[in-house]
């Protein structure tokens, strides 16, 4: 079956090319509805195929290259269309296909009469071939063109409601923050395959042959450079700190989109390349250390600007900032593994979030519109006492709001206390892990608060909508809710293959499966790493039971404030009026941006514009061009049309050559 | 009395060849009792005896054979080639007869004319020996001088029939001084035996005979090619000639003449490669730059294609001026891409043009893009091709023919080429332009696309993108080609 492993992207190419083609005669939204999830849902039964046979392998032998073709050999360079099977890219497909199935499939029903359907389902195929030529690369530049693709496609999805301004603003947010992480990306590109190359004579972008050559990199030094530059492109796909204010905005895009792109997959990126490059990244203490850094701070940062938002899906943005946070915070910690599986159970409580409130917003939608009301239907001011209208929505949005709040029993539960506890017996960046696990642990606090504010909101109490439109209200239809219900089960149940040795109940077969994908970069961490006394289980205990308190004050606080007595939030902004603004206005963090960078450069352009290039560069270029056609002109005057001319032009010619090498 | 003995003679070397022979001349004699509205037939057969051609090219491929004493190989450099011209005639066969059907001069004799063609260019790919080169260069010229004034009726066709026909005298003359003038200074015309006895000569650049027959030898197909400064024929030629023949002119004939040159001068005077290397600096410089600037300014897009053509054959004289193997597998690469993006394009201004060649100018591009958009879509493909932007076939081939002379230290020529390609995309996007920036002059009539010329633009794009997405899959055929050389 790993031979075809070229059939996971491709099935999403053949489903783009007769959508985006095709797709404006065919009309009929349900076949090209079934189009595209049939393509997204091949390629999740051939990745299936593809783990059921893995599981069979020894663990020494889960590793598989496929070239597909041999693309661009030259010179020293060589780059092979090439994919690359591990436990690690496992994963990723089986979530980026398994997820991205369940939303082609709810995307029928919530775009159902949407102008360009066809553009949608379209670019949601293309999207997903390109986050799996990402997560399947076996080598830097295919992981690139994915790299690129997601990128492009998400632009496209944001700015799906091209007429409206906010979106396609959001849409070249979007793009042009991504495109300063690329560039890093890009960078650190170079600089690992010219050092390999210049001083060991490797010239190679291939993972598995820098793995293979991964001894002779040093620690720090330019591994820190070119690391760097790759958490620079981390940054910006997985919207970290500086490069994260696109995120919230990019939910100007249909709501499928905001799940599948700007929550389980693309903005995941960032954290799977720093887990495929695990055994170079380590070698550099400091990036590490950046990286835990900015992920603690972008997960707190990201959550409390979560708790003053009034927009459902700015809500869930920031959480989804935060929580990638809190991925990163692993992957600097050197606890890979449990970054991914927080990858993953995110990847299901966040989607299963992002269209429930779809869910939500659509029934508003439709309530208001037959009212003819024009209130905003995302504004959760308006919501309220959803749960007898929706229970479905309710249920499963409840449930994974327990997973993200981290809950016992619940999936989120076991990743991000696993986050938690790495981040405070890590071993490699000395003190700061209790600095480290307080972030981590306040701003799980936010998490569980922002949530159950939200769930609060939106479905408890009395239904703030309009009463003339309360009756309209219903559950959205079965192609929306099935997705719901199977998100929200693994919401709940997925966790449980990565359950931790402390409860013992299960083994953690999760970290056993990507066991020798971080062994090296275990090796390299031990090198470094502080050999104080490990922790005991006592601590460990302690600290699991404290995360669980800390959850259940955040959830204390939003219960007080938003079902018991729900004046005390206007209670709250009145006495600290300064706090309040600048939370809700994001910490002014747009405002900054636009002072410190985007002005700026829009004044160095205006001058480049209007100085140097309109008089220099144009002045220069339109001289040369007149001098050539000028030139051709002559030319042209040459072509006389007479056969005599040619004939002398000839002999002209072979005069020249024989002469000169008859009298030199 | 004695029986004068006949050598056995391996005929697989030429079975093509002489396939190729028996079916235009069935061709011929059918084409009697083919009434004149249904001449279309013979393009389908022809068509089909081109793919079947194909077919056993292609099983000849990896094989080496040689035959007729020598004067005759199998191998895959011939096989490549042969490739390329079947491709060549067989889409120029394909977009013939709805262009023929409208100037009225759908002819009979028109197919096998281009078949004869093809099996004059096979034996110039496959000939070890002059006497065979120059043979299979006849057998080509002179169909061609037919082809090139095929459509009687009409004066510049006329013109560029007697134009062609002189002029390619002309050079034939310097050809078969340079081989005569090779054969005194070795006794020999075999090409393998001439390298060989150069190899021996101690100084062979002070041999005069030698370095004179091998200058004229270069001036002769350099004509053929249409390299500056024997360029001259090649715009009016291809101006007047009916359009598939321009097409098929500009990729089938061009690819024979550097087969013929690639196997003289890299087998048989490798040892003089400093001089002629220097001849052909200049020559691709020359052609690069007098191809692409004199295209600036021509608004027929025929004559256009004509300028770009001779400019393309100056990209393949760079890659022909390293003579090493990157620059000739490129130059192999470059001429089969660029048979598919040239007579694409050359098929999209056949189904613009209207009777008596008129429509054939930029300006009637306009609003193209929003009349037929999938054309449109196809000829920006085959535009992009030519200019040289990624991910396309041009692009690829381009790398790899500027790439050769780096290599060998050619830093200006790679320089000169690659600033002489930025040039020349202001004339494929000035038709662009044209397409999809300007507003129609008048409203588009019905245009006719008949299902050979649909599957003509249809082959040609996918020749024009895959190669350049995966080079590799005619890149390594073409590696393997210039092994045996």
């Amino acid at each position: 079956m790993f031979d075809y492993v070229w059939l996971i992207p491709f099935f999403p190419l053949v489903g783009f090319l007769i959508n985006g083609f095709f797709g404006k005669k065919i009309k009929n939204e349900a076949v090209i509805g079934a189009i595209g999830t049939l393509a997204i849902f091949s390629s999740f039964i051939v990745s299936c195929l593809i783990l059921v046979e893995m599981i069979g392998l020894s663990p020494e032998k889960r590793v598989f290259e496929k070239v597909v073709f041999p693309w661009i050999h030259s010179g020293n360079f060589k780059a092979d269309m090439a994919f690359l099977l591990d436990p690690l890219s496992c994963i990723m497909i089986m979530v980026v296909t398994g997820v991205g199935s369940l939303i082609h499939l709810y995307s029928i029903g919530y775009m159902h009469g949407e102008e360009g359907f066809y553009r949608f389902f379209a670019y949601l195929n293309l999207f997903c071939m390109s986050m799996l030529l990402l997560v399947l690369g076996s080598n830097m530049l295919v992981m690139f063109i994915g790299w690129e693709g997601v990128g492009l496609c998400s632009y496209l999805l944001i700015g799906y409601y091209f007429h409206k301004k906010s979106a396609g603003d959001a849409a070249k947010k979007a793009f042009v923050m991504n495109r300063v992480g690329d560039f890093g990306f890009l960078i650190g590109l170079f600089t690992l395959y010219w050092w390999l190359g210049s001083n060991h004579n490797i010239w190679t972008i291939n993972f598995t042959e820098i793995k293979a050559a991964s001894h002779l990199l040093p620690y720090g030094g330019v591994v820190t450079v070119a690391t760097l530059c790759f958490f620079v492109g981390a940054t910006g796909k997985s919207a970290q700190i500086p490069l994260f204010t696109w995120l919230p905005d990019a939910m100007e895009g249909p709501t499928p989109v905001s799940a599948l792109i700007h929550a389980a997959t693309m903005v995941t990126a960032g954290v799977y390349m720093i887990g495929r490059m695990s055994f170079v990244f380590i070698k550099s203490p400091e990036t590490m250390m950046v990286v835990a850094c900015v992920g603690a701070a972008t997960a707190i940062f990201a959550a409390t600007i979560g708790t003053a938002q009034n927009d459902i899906k700015r809500v869930l943005a920031y959480s989804t900032v935060s929580q990638l946070g809190f991925m990163f915070l692993a992957m600097g910690v050197g606890a890979f593994t449990a970054g991914i599986f927080h990858l993953m159970t995110h990847a299901f409580f966040k989607a299963c979030l992002f269209l429930g409130s779809g869910s939500v917003i659509h029934a508003m939608h439709y309530a208001l519109h037959k009212g003819h009301l024009h209130d905003d239907a995302q504004d959760m001011r308006n919501m309220g006492g959803l749960k007898k209208a929706m229970p479905i929505t309710f249920l499963t949005f409840f449930v994974s709001t327990i997973a993200i709040a981290g809950i016992p029993g619940f999936s989120g539960f076991f990743s991000k206390d696993e986050i938690l506890w790495m981040a405070f017996a890590n071993p490699l960046h000395g003190n700061l892990n209790i600095l480290l696990w307080g972030t981590g642990a306040i701003a799980a606090c936010f998490t569980a608060f922002y949530m159950f504010r939200l769930v609060f909101m939106t479905f408890f109490g009395e239904c703030r909508i309009n009463s003339k439109v309360k009756d309209h209200l219903h559950e959205s239809p079965l192609v929306i809710t099935i997705p719901l219900m199977v998100l929200g089960f693994l919401a709940v149940f997925g966790g449980y293959i990565g359950m931790p040795k402390l409860l013992g109940m299960l083994p953690n077969y999760f970290e056993h499966w990507l066991e020798p994908v971080f062994e090296l970069a275990g090796e390299y961490g031990a090198t470094y790493a502080h050999h104080g006394a490990h922790p005991s289980h006592a601590v460990e205990w302690a600290l699991m039971g404290g995360s669980v308190v800390i959850a259940l004050i955040g959830i204390a606080i939003a219960f007080t404030m938003y079902v018991q007595n729900t004046a005390l939030p206007k209670k709250f902004t009145d006495t600290f009026p300064t706090l309040h603004r600048a939370v809700y206005n994001k910490w002014y963090i747009d405002e900054l941006y636009d002072y410190a960078f985007v002005n700026p450069c829009k004044a160095l352009g205006q001058f480049l514009w209007k100085g140097f290039d309109v008089l220099v560069i144009d002045g220069i270029v339109n001289g040369v061009a007149g001098v050539v056609m000028g030139c051709s002109g002559v030319f042209r005057y040459m072509q006389s049309g007479l056969i005599h001319n040619y004939a002398w032009s000839m002999a002209f010619g072979v005069v020249v050559m024989l002469g000169y090498y008859v009298f030199k | 009395m004695d029986m004068i003995t006949i050598p056995a003679v391996n005929f697989t070397p030429i079975l093509p060849e002489i396939f190729l022979s028996v079916l235009a001349m069935v061709l011929l004699l059918i084409n009697v009792f083919i009434p004149g509205d249904r001449k279309a037939y013979l393009g389908y057969l022809s068509f089909v005896g081109i793919v079947a051609a194909g077919v056993l090219v292609a099983a000849g491929w990896g094989g080496h054979i040689e035959s007729f004493s020598g004067s005759v190989v199998l191998d895959n450099f011939a096989t490549f080639f042969k490739m390329i011209f079947l491709v060549s005639a067989g889409l120029a066969v394909l977009i013939s007869d709805q262009y023929m059907e409208r100037e009225g001069c759908n002819h009979g004799e028109l197919y096998p004319l281009i078949l004869f063609t093809v099996v004059g260019m096979m034996l110039m790919a496959s000939g070890t020996d002059l006497m065979t080169i120059f043979l299979g260069l006849e057998v080509m010229s002179v169909a061609l001088y037919v082809l090139a004034g095929f459509n009687r009726k009409n004066p510049k066709s006329n013109e560029a029939g007697l134009k062609y026909f002189l002029l390619g005298c002309f050079s034939t003359g310097f050809l078969l001084y340079g081989m005569a003038l090779t054969y005194g200074a070795t006794g020999t015309t075999r090409i393998a035996k001439i390298a060989a006895v150069v190899g021996q000569m101690s100084l062979p650049s002070a041999n005069i005979m030698l370095v004179a027959g091998m200058l004229l030898m270069l001036t002769g197909f350099a004509f053929k090619i249409a390299a500056a400064p024997f360029h001259m024929w090649t715009p009016d030629v291809y101006e007047g000639a009916p359009t598939p023949m321009t097409a098929f002119m500009s990729a089938g004939p061009k690819a024979a003449g550097f087969a013929a040159a690639l196997r003289i001068f890299l087998v048989a005077l490798p040892t003089l490669q400093v001089e002629w290397s220097q001849v052909l600096w200049v020559l691709a410089v020359l052609t690069m730059t007098v191809g692409n600037i004199t295209a600036l300014r021509q608004d027929n897009i025929k004559r256009m294609l004509a300028y770009s053509s001779i400019a393309h054959a100056g990209y393949a004289l760079v890659g022909f001026t390293a003579g090493n193997g990157t620059g000739t597998a490129g130059i192999l690469f470059y001429m089969l891409s660029y048979a598919f993006m040239n007579i694409g394009a050359f098929a999209i201004i056949i189904l613009v043009g209207k009777k008596g060649e008129s429509n054939g100018n930029v300006q009637d591009f306009a609003g193209f893009g929003v009349k037929h958009p999938v054309l449109a879509v196809a000829m920006s493909i085959f535009l992009f091709s030519l200019a040289g932007m990624p991910p396309t076939a041009g692009f690829i081939g381009k790398f790899y023919l500027f790439s050769g002379a780096i290599q060998q230290g050619y830093i200006w020529l790679a320089i000169i080429g690659v600033l002489n390609s930025a040039a020349s995309v202001y004339y494929y996007l000035r038709v662009m332009v044209f397409m999809y920036m300007k507003d129609p002059t008048e409203e588009f009539d019905w245009m006719q696309v008949t299902a050979p010329m649909a599957l003509c633009v249809a082959i040609s794009v996918i020749g024009s993108l895959i190669p350049g997405i995966i080079p590799s899959l005619i890149l390594q055929f073409a590696q393997q080609a210039i092994k045996l050389i």
